[in-house]
């Protein structure tokens, strides 16, 4: 695996390479003496049995010895353990969001992002919240996962050590799109991640320039900045796309406005043009007219202001 | 054996029904165990196909042959099927109630039309189980495990396949107190507990298992109903529920039912290693006593599935320290076996080769279930591929390769007749090297962070993924040779003697196939159940 790594993933790696060398030396020597014994033993060469009776001796050694070496294990797997469970007080707090089927992280200072950036050297405790369903929260990369439980109050720490992007699954199944249900965390040096922090924006600051483009927008957030940070906060882009492309659960959101849309309403089908009232029903009230074709899985947005509503409309209007 | 003529096998012999009716109405033990072969292997063709076909749609990322949704109804009920209708009755249905009897010299179990009530009660379950792919909101998709809160609100018939498992709860209890009361009551006279075959003693234990974890599981799963019809809110947040609560039920009896598979496996392989190397068995007590021990440990361990569910820290620590206690008795079975071999007289015949291959499989099924049961690789592995490979080769390379060593090892009790041995022997090499293709990859994909239940990968894992979904196809190959050879040992009817491989214990002693009331006469116990036959008639001394 290529990427950034964390402090606690060398420890994770160094209790598999025990168990298993153990383990490999285990099975060899099974496998060794039952194929040696069945080849020496064959009734070609040795044709009558001779009964040994049985031997306390030996069952108590091979008793004891594995007793000895499980505990070993149990030992090193319960101290990277310790390690990883114990996050220092330093540590820098985001908050996971896990909900079907996309994640988002929630910074202290309210910043939003729909992937994980953080900086270099620095731990990270992260809190994990769920809005429906189980899920899990795995960086493979790092070697840590939890679950994320509806109800429930999870966190995870790790302290990253080189640089890089690194893939985020979810572990636990949460349904139909459940192996989509990825991000991505990436490391970045500390000075990279605080005007990242700083800034309005979700890109990562690559050149002086943007970083001069960020800082002038970051006075002035402009509408269509903002009712796209929605459409990811509120998760709709998990089931939209915005580039006319349909593979989604929803259908995409381009073109639509003034559209002619065939929908269901009470299991009947009707012609209406997608106005702007029809696009507000839609977001408010997403079971009242089902879009034919699609079935009746978008959520109400939970918590979405009408102000908040009427600038993802203005949005759409203009996606053409 | 008789100078007599032969009385008239279970197979020919006309009670009151004819036809299929002598054999779906018949309280003989024997038919019995025919009838629950017969349907087990059905559901585990069925399961078969399944699992190739999640294969086949993991060739490729993306969309290869079926959507999302179809895909993860496939993996629900691959796993509902192999769980609860394959491996979980399996070996004692099948071969327990063929066999309990005949080695304990009984004539039949102590309630034969409670056991008949059972199979019938296993099929109906299993119908309704079945049912719900057909019916309304379509298959469930939830894993076999049933998770809530998503069990709760999938819109698929998640409640009809529930039933089902409940009711197939209840043929399992019916069979453990079947099979204990006929322990406890029918021995043959000088059968002491310490002269029971080992294969009776797993019986035995995984009995006691049935009988008390399963009430859990259907307490759970009553649960789950109540909650998707009424909405109690027991599992619910919102409602001051709590959703870990139904891991934990989950788990209380799903742990212990792993040892209801894989301890009459165990019990199989102690009957066919003496037999092939013609020797008493290596530590009869310790194999007997760790038996027991698995039994009663194993329901101390459920935590091991929850280490990264939240539960408390403390918790994690002990459930992982008792469950690499647990990995002791099963380890001292192995040492054991292999010390049984020393100084046999060793007939490497299929049963055997199955035999050895059960060993090699299931060790290394057991040697990485200690990477799951210590904490910190397991936080990397749970909920990943290694899990899926590590389950695969302790239930398929475990309990699935006894399964097919029983069938080998008693083909020619059951039917009178023998197979071809040496189409056994290509089967075979097909299922092991396809077995290992098929499942060791995982292992790999599941240390790379590869998650299980997943429909669509990223691209670094798809090298695996191609070598495992081969290995499916070289798998199935052998499997098919296999069952080919066994259906054509009844045409062929090479006719079985009544010892065909010189085994020790009581079966051996009756006609091939057995008659109706199993034993002419009521044999008298007078030795350990591998220790030679006292009289020179016991086909053994060549
Ligand atoms: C779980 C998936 C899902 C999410 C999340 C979701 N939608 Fe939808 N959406 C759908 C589906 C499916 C339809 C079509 C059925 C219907 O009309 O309800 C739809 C329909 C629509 C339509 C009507 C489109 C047309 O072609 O007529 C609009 C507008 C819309 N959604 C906007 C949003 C907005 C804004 C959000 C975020 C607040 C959002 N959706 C979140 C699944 C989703
Ligand atoms: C040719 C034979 C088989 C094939 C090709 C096969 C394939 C698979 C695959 C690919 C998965 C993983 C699905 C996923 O995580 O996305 C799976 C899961 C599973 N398999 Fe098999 N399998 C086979 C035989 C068996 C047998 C014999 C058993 C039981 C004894 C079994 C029990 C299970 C269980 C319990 C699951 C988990 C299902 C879940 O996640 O809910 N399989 N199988
Ligand atoms: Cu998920
Ligand atoms: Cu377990």
């Amino acid at each position: 695996m290529n990427g950034p790594s964390a402090t606690i993933g060398d420890a994770v790696d160094d209790t598999m390479i025990l168990i298993t060398g153990i383990s490999v030396v285990l099975l060899a020597i099974i496998t060794g003496l039952m194929l040696y014994f069945t080849y020496r033993y064959s009734r070609k060469r040795h044709p009558v049995a001779e009964e040994v009776g049985t031997s306390i001796l030996l069952e108590v050694t091979w008793t004891i010895i594995p007793v000895l070496i499980v505990m070993g294990m149990f030992w090193a797997g319960y101290k990277s353990f310790r390690e990883m469970r114990d996050a220092p007080e330093d540590a820098l707090q985001v908050t996971v969001i896990g909900r079907m089927w996309d994640w988002s992280f929630e910074y202290a200072n309210g910043k939003k992002s729909d992937r994980l950036v953080v900086p270099l050297d620095q731990p990270v405790r992260l809190q994990l919240k769920s809005l429906d369903v189980n899920h899990s929260f795995y960086i493979p990369a790092f070697r840590i996962k939890e679950d994320v439980v509806p109800g429930g109050n999870t966190y995870l720490w790790f302290k990253p050590q080189s640089t890089g992007p690194a893939d985020i699954f979810c572990a636990e199944y949460c349904g139909e799109r459940h192996s989509y249900m990825m991000s991505e965390v990436v490391v970045v040096p500390q000075e990279q991640f605080d005007v990242w922090y700083q800034s309005d924006s979700a890109e990562l600051p690559e050149t002086k320039a943007w970083i001069d483009a960020e800082a002038a927008a970051a006075q002035a957030p402009s509408d269509t900045d903002e009712a796209l940070s929605a459409l990811h906060k509120y998760g709709c882009v998990t089931c939209h796309s915005l580039d006319g492309t349909g593979n989604k659960l929803g259908p995409t959101l381009k073109g639509v406005f003034g559209k002619e849309v065939t929908v269901m309403v009470d299991g009947k089908e009707i012609s209406v043009t997608a106005d702007e009232a029809y696009l507000k029903q839609s977001i408010t009230q997403p079971a009242a007219a089902l879009v034919k074709g699609f079935e009746n899985l978008m959520p109400p947005p939970a918590g979405m202001g009408p102000d908040e509503i009427d600038l993802v409309i203005g949005y759409i209007k203009e996606l053409k | 054996m008789s100078n007599t003529a032969d009385p008239v096998s279970y197979l020919d012999y006309q009670g009151r029904h004819k036809g299929i009716l002598g054999w779906i109405l018949s309280t003989d033990h024997k038919r019995i165990g025919i009838l629950y072969m017969i349907s087990m292997l059905s559901f585990f063709g069925v399961g078969v196909i399944l699992g190739l076909l999640m294969r086949i749609e993991l060739l490729m990322p993306g969309m290869t042959i079926v959507t999302p949704r179809v895909y993860n109804s496939l993996f629900t009920l691959h796993g509902m099927i192999m769980i609860f209708l394959f491996i979980i009755p399996g070996l004692p249905a099948v071969f327990g109630n063929f066999f309990l009897p005949l080695q304990i010299g009984a004539e039949d179990v102590a309630f034969p039309r409670l056991n008949l009530a059972s199979w019938w009660i296993y099929m109906l379950g299993a119908a309704v189980a079945l049912t719900s792919l057909f019916v309304g909101g379509g298959a469930p998709d939830t894993g076999w495990t049933f998770y809530v809160p998503y069990s709760v609100r999938s819109g698929t018939n998640v409640t009809l396949a529930v039933t089902g498992a409940f009711i197939l709860g209840f043929s399992s209890i019916l069979t453990g107190i079947n099979f204990i009361t006929t322990i406890h009551r029918l021995r043959a006279p000088g059968m002491s507990f310490t002269r029971m075959p080992l294969f009776v003693w797993t019986l035995y234990s995984t009995a006691w298992i049935q009988i008390l974890a399963t009430p859990v599981l259907a307490i759970t799963l009553l649960l789950v109903i109540a909650e998707r019809t009424l909405g109690l809110g027991l599992f619910d947040p919102a409602k001051g529920g709590d959703p870990i609560l139904y891991q934990h039920l989950f788990w209380i009896y799903s742990h212990p039912a792993v040892y209801i598979m894989i301890l009459p496996g165990m019990g199989v392989v102690s009957e066919i290693i003496p037999t092939f190397a013609r020797k008493d068995i290596f530590g009869y007590k310790a194999i007997a006593i760790s038996s027991l021990l698995i039994a009663f440990v194993g329901y101390l361990v459920w935590g091991h599935h929850m280490f990264t569910s939240g539960i408390s820290d403390t918790a994690r620590w002990i459930f992982s320290l008792l469950t690499f206690l647990v990995a002791i008795p099963s380890g001292i079975k192995i040492f054991n076996w292999v010390a049984t071999l020393y100084k046999g007289s060793i007939d490497l015949r299929p049963p055997f080769l199955f035999t050895l291959t059960f060993i090699f499989l299931f060790s290394i099924g057991g040697l990485t279930g200690l990477v799951t049961g210590a904490l910190a690789t397991d936080v990397h592995v749970h909920d990943t591929y290694f899990v899926v490979g590590h389950f695969h080769y302790v239930m398929f390379g475990g309990t699935g390769m006894a399964f097919l060593a029983a069938l080998l090892y008693w083909w020619p009790k059951m039917f009178g007749i023998m197979y071809n041995e040496k189409w056994i022997w290509r089967s075979w090499a097909f299922i092991f090297v396809g077995f290992n293709m098929l499942y060791f990859p995982m292992l790999i994909q599941g240390w790379m962070g590869h998650p299980r239940r997943y429909y669509d990968y990223v691209p670094r894992f798809h090298a695996t993924h191609i070598v495992a979904t081969v290995g499916s196809w070289v798998l199935v190959t052998g499997l098919l040779i296999f069952a080919i050879t066994l259906f054509r040992s009844f045409k062929s009817r090479v006719p079985a003697p009544s010892n065909p491989w010189g085994g020790r214990t009581l079966e051996w002693t009756t006609t091939s196939p057995p008659p109706l009331l199993n034993f002419t006469q009521i044999p008298t116990v007078t030795r350990g159940p591998y220790e030679p036959a006292p009289t020179p008639t016991g086909g053994e001394t060549s």
